[in-house]
């Protein structure tokens, strides 16, 4: 069920440049948030706001009742949500969306495509696949090493692999020329920026791989009410708030052929 | 103390919602009880099944938003044979927000809304600004107001809301047409037309240039639009327009709304509906009113 709620802001790291993340303490018993689901984050005390931010979620942990947000700074909102200390209160709108496949049989073999802010939601669903007994590969890649906001971390759940376009650290090149990308998997899951997710997407179509995108468009309610975000499906436009942000790739050919 | 009637549709309170910003009601049922509202008036429906208008669709801007949807909708088969047999059993008023691009689209899609035993009004919406044919076309003309809302009163029996646009010299003039053609209430007011342009990439922020403006932005414009309209015509009047508060409401009564109509707020708090019910109630009792009744018109 989702639930309008203030969260606690208990901690708040800065990632390099660009990223940062909350964790967020729900302090009753917080609502269950499936991989790849986002929450509604209101923006307070920045007037150019009004607004609810759409955001992923990076981690969750259930037991200690808290949910971690991984943000790039891209604007007034986000810029805003850097600058919240500990002890302050987020209203948020959550679990919102509808998140990744992650049942998949036991010793399955999966790749996690991620791309820029695009690696937020990954670690959440890294961490479910791994205590499933899913095989995961973890392929991250930027510009450059700085813009990838966490890295190591991933390397819990599997084999971490790194691609930058300047060659700054791991494979000099896209995620989609990294060896390990072309290796044999039962399912291909990625986020990031549109044109990786596509060429993700076709390549996990030509070799016959189930694949899952996580699109991120332009929101207002985040609840399949005004129907702002729409992206182009086989099935014409659906909400990436609703019907989304995952989508599995088996309806989505007008969009990743284009 | 909250209870007022809109012609013969009577509400237990003015609070409904604005058509597009609140689907089919069921996307907040986890937020709110439905039954609270006074009514909700369900996104506009067409003819047939409409795709909407290319992404991007909405763009914020100060104090408000942008949206282009274009009437993206399941048609009115849909509605009738699917989505009204989730919603019909709620304890309040649904109000279909009735669309098209001909005469006959907007007196086909009411007469199949006639038929529906719950659904006791419909709001005739002559006033889209995105969508190429009819909509605003039919709002900005006095002559055509009438001609669609006289066509559309053959057809329909229940109570009839007409929804304005603000895109007009005169809103005054459009009140009295669709008043003299049958029209039981006006609404008032639909998005103002905008635009708003990236910068950065030298483009519109809109695939389809244009669109209509919403939110706290348009809301004095609307209480303006409201006041006149209501001195103007005999029928009640609904107001909308960037209502986020019970005090916002309360202003539009005084305006001369007997009912209004939440919109974008539902996007920024989607619980805010029955904040602003309870917040009217408080409100009254703060003020010694014990008829919400004796506010409206007052100014």
């Amino acid at each position: 069920m989702k639930e309008i709620h203030d969260f606690t802001v208990l901690e708040r790291h800065r990632l390099g440049e660009s990223y940062f993340s909350l964790v967020l303490g729900h302090g009753a018993e917080m609502q269950s948030v499936a991989p790849g689901q986002f929450v509604e984050v209101m923006v307070e005390g920045e007037p150019k706001v009004m607004l609810r931010r759409p955001i992923s979620v990076h981690d969750v942990n259930s037991e200690r009742g808290t949910l971690t947000l991984l943000v790039q700074i891209v604007g007034n909102g986000t810029r805003r949500l850097s600058q919240l200390v500990e002890g302050d209160r987020l209203n948020i709108v959550y679990p919102l969306g509808h998140g990744f496949t992650t049942d998949l049989p036991t010793g399955s073999r999966a790749v996690l495509v991620g791309g820029g802010a695009g690696t937020a939601p990954l670690f959440h669903l890294g961490k479910v696949l791994c205590s499933k007994g899913v095989d995961c590969t973890v392929i991250l890649g930027g510009r450059t090493e700085s813009l990838i906001p966490v890295s190591d971390a991933f390397a819990a759940f599997g084999r971490l692999c790194i691609a930058t376009d300047d060659g700054s650290r791991g494979h000099h090149g896209l995620v989609t020329q990294h060896p390990a990308f072309a290796e044999a998997y039962d399912m291909v899951y990625t986020c990031g920026p549109t044109p990786m997710m596509k060429a993700v997407a076709r390549s996990a179509a030509e070799r016959g791989i189930r694949c899952e995108v996580s699109l991120e468009n332009m929101m207002a309610c985040g609840v399949g009410a005004c129907l702002c975000c729409v992206t182009d499906t086989d099935q014409g436009h659906r909400c990436v708030c609703k019907d989304g942000p995952v989508f599995d790739i088996s309806t989505m050919k007008k969009w990743y052929q284009c | 103390m909250l209870n007022v009637n809109i012609h013969n549709l009577k509400l237990k309170n003015p609070v409904m919602t604005a058509s597009g910003t609140f689907g089919y009601g069921e996307e907040f049922a986890d937020f709110i009880d439905l039954n609270r509202l006074g009514g909700f008036v369900v996104k506009g429906t067409t003819g047939s099944h409409r795709e909407g208008n290319p992404y991007p669709r909405m763009v914020e801007t100060p104090s408000g938003m942008l949206n282009s949807v274009g009437l993206q909708n399941g048609g009115v088969e849909k509605f009738c044979s699917e989505v009204y047999h989730r919603i019909k059993d709620l304890d309040t008023n649904i109000i279909v927000n009735v669309s098209g691009s001909s005469i006959e689209e907007y007196c086909s899609v009411a007469e199949q809304i006639d038929a529906l035993e719950r659904v006791p009004a419909i709001e005739l919406n002559i006033s889209c600004p995105n969508v190429k044919c009819g909509g605003m076309g039919f709002g900005t003309d006095p002559k055509m107001a009438a001609q669609v809302v006289e066509a559309v009163r053959k057809v329909y029996h229940k109570t009839l809301i007409v929804k304005l646009s603000p895109n007009v010299t005169s809103i005054v003039d459009i009140a009295k047409a669709v008043e003299g053609a049958g029209a039981d209430s006006v609404s008032l007011i639909n998005t103002l037309l905008g635009m708003a342009i990236d910068i950065e990439h030298r483009r519109p922020f809109m695939a389809n240039i244009t669109g209509g403006l919403s939110g706290p932005a348009v809301k004095p414009v609307a209480v303006r639009m409201v006041w006149q309209v209501a001195h103007a015509v005999k029928v009640p009047v609904v107001g909308l327009g960037g209502i986020c508060t019970a005090e916002d409401a309360v202003e539009f009564l005084m305006a001369g709304a007997t009912a209004i109509e939440v919109g974008t707020a539902n996007f920024i708090d989607p619980a805010i509906t029955v904040k602003i019910i309870d917040g009217m109630e408080q409100w009254c009792k703060n003020h010694g009113i014990n008829d919400i009744n004796d506010i409206i018109g007052i100014v």
